[in-house]
């Protein structure tokens, strides 16, 4: 099985936050990131996010696996685009400045290596944060706090039924692939497309039928111990908003609108240093 | 939507989410770099088809941001959004497919698989382009492509998979539901 991220117990003051006020902080810091294609402040955004990620005591261990398969993935994707628009940066910035040429209608231009340079920083801004939103936040605290902010207790409820349930589906999961495979079952790339589709069919029913059943004993628990009689319910693991999480939410808050004044200074999303 | 949204619905979107993510990790390459065959597609839309459109919109929303964070660490969103688009457009029609009382039948099939095409191909040849091209400034030729591939897959296996697994479903619910139930 590969390797995941998952929560890890530690003491810094970025595990003490809130669940809500981390998942604030990554939705903006993901709205900024994906706005803006202006390279100082991507840059200013990778380097504050180091820093808060050596802060946060995350180990390498806890996430290199994971690292390494989203480089394959950001390398793929840069790739692609170079294939298929090997000047989509020429357009952008509106200049053509052209360094050397490769085979045939492909000729490698600044703009473009500046281009892609940006969409790999973009990628650099989330990581890190991604990451340790993951890693320092406790799940049940999570649902409790959705719930807090005024999300209906039912999703936060259902986030952290997900939550919960991910390991065990995953057991569930290797169990049957295993008892598959002892019954000689092919799953490598060596059978045909057809008969892989068969193959990860025969893990796929069980897995279903056997969550369906869960859902059914999951929810007749549920409703055995009174589970949504009431309009409120309370949260054993629930904590109070703190002066931290207030100080770090009205900082995302004051970052996204100053980054994104900066970004749409001159007009245009992109930074554009060829003019 | 004939039931209301009760228990069953917010087990079904956290185990549901929960499977969704578990299987991100099985992909079935088909020979075309970068696009694969993807089962979870085929129980997003069996969970869609059981459980109606709440349910199927979340646990793709839900799903897709989880697993790619859990997995990939970051965050596609031009990607996440269509696929609580495929969840929402299969599962309006839960009521008609009636899949736990034992009613999936031929009719079924049909509609079960026109609803899935239409909605892979507003997915990810109109929705996830579009969200590329605006969030990321992606170029053009490569996202529709890029999209165009990605509807064709999920179609081939949410058409195979998503159908046997909706018909072995309802083979079994068939007898469960000949019991009346009392509310």
């Amino acid at each position: 099985m590969s390797k995941i991220l998952s929560y890890e117990e530690k003491e810094t003051w970025i595990h003490r936050l809130s669940g809500v006020t981390k998942l604030i902080f990554f939705i903006l810091w993901c709205v900024v990131s994906m706005i803006s294609y202006d390279t100082r402040i991507l840059i200013i955004m990778i380097l504050f996010s180091l820093i808060i990620f050596k802060m946060s005591k995350t180990e390498w261990k806890q996430v290199g696996a994971v690292f390494k398969m989203v480089m394959l993935f950001l390398m793929l994707n840069v790739i692609a685009v170079f294939l298929l628009s090997p000047y989509q940066g020429t357009e952008i910035y509106g200049t053509r400045t052209e360094l050397f040429p490769i085979v045939g209608p492909y000729v490698m231009t600044a703009e473009q290596l500046f281009y892609e340079l940006n969409m790999i920083l973009k990628y650099f801004t989330i990581i890190p944060a991604a990451f340790m939103f993951l890693v320092t936040t406790d799940p049940s605290e999570f649902a409790a706090s959705l719930n807090r902010i005024g999300i209906s207790y039912n999703i936060g409820y259902a986030v952290s039924l997900a939550l919960r349930y991910i390991p065990d589906v995953q057991s569930d999961f290797t169990k049957i692939k295993h008892a598959q495979e002892a019954r000689g079952i092919e799953m490598s790339s060596k059978a045909s497309l057809l008969n892989r589709i068969k193959s990860v069919s025969a893990i796929i029913f069980p897995l279903i039928f056997s969550s369906m059943n869960r859902i059914d004993t999951v929810s007749n628990a549920m409703e055995l111990r009174g589970y949504g009689k009431h309009k409120k319910r309370t949260w054993y693991r629930a904590r109070p908003l703190k002066k931290a999480d207030f100080l770090t939410i009205a900082f995302s808050v004051i970052f996204m609108v100053v980054a994104l004044i900066i970004t749409f200074w001159d007009g245009s999303r992109f930074y554009n240093p060829f003019v | 939507m004939s039931k209301k949204f009760g228990i069953k619905e917010v087990v079904a979107i956290g185990i549901g989410t929960a499977l969704f993510v578990a299987l991100t990790e099985i992909q079935i390459p088909i020979g075309i770099p970068n696009t694969y065959l993807q089962p979870r597609m085929a129980v997003l839309a069996f969970l869609a088809a059981v459980f109606g459109p709440i349910v199927g919109g979340v646990v793709g929303l839900l799903g897709h941001a989880l697993g790619d964070l859990i997995f990939y660490g970051s965050v596609w969103w031009s990607w996440v959004i269509p696929e609580a688009v495929v969840g929402i457009g299969i599962g309006v029609f839960a009521a008609k497919f009636a899949i736990k009382e034992g009613g999936f039948g031929k009719k079924e099939i049909i509609t079960f698989n026109v609803a899935q095409v239409i909605a892979n191909v507003i997915a990810w040849i109109v929705v996830a382009p579009v969200l590329d091209i605006v969030i990321y400034a992606e170029p053009v030729n490569k996202v529709f492509l890029q999209g165009a591939f990605a509807a064709l897959g999920d179609v081939i296996i949410i058409g195979i998979l998503g159908t046997l697994l909706a018909v072995g479903y309802t083979k079994i619910g068939a007898k469960s539901s000949s019991l009346s139930k009392e509310d």
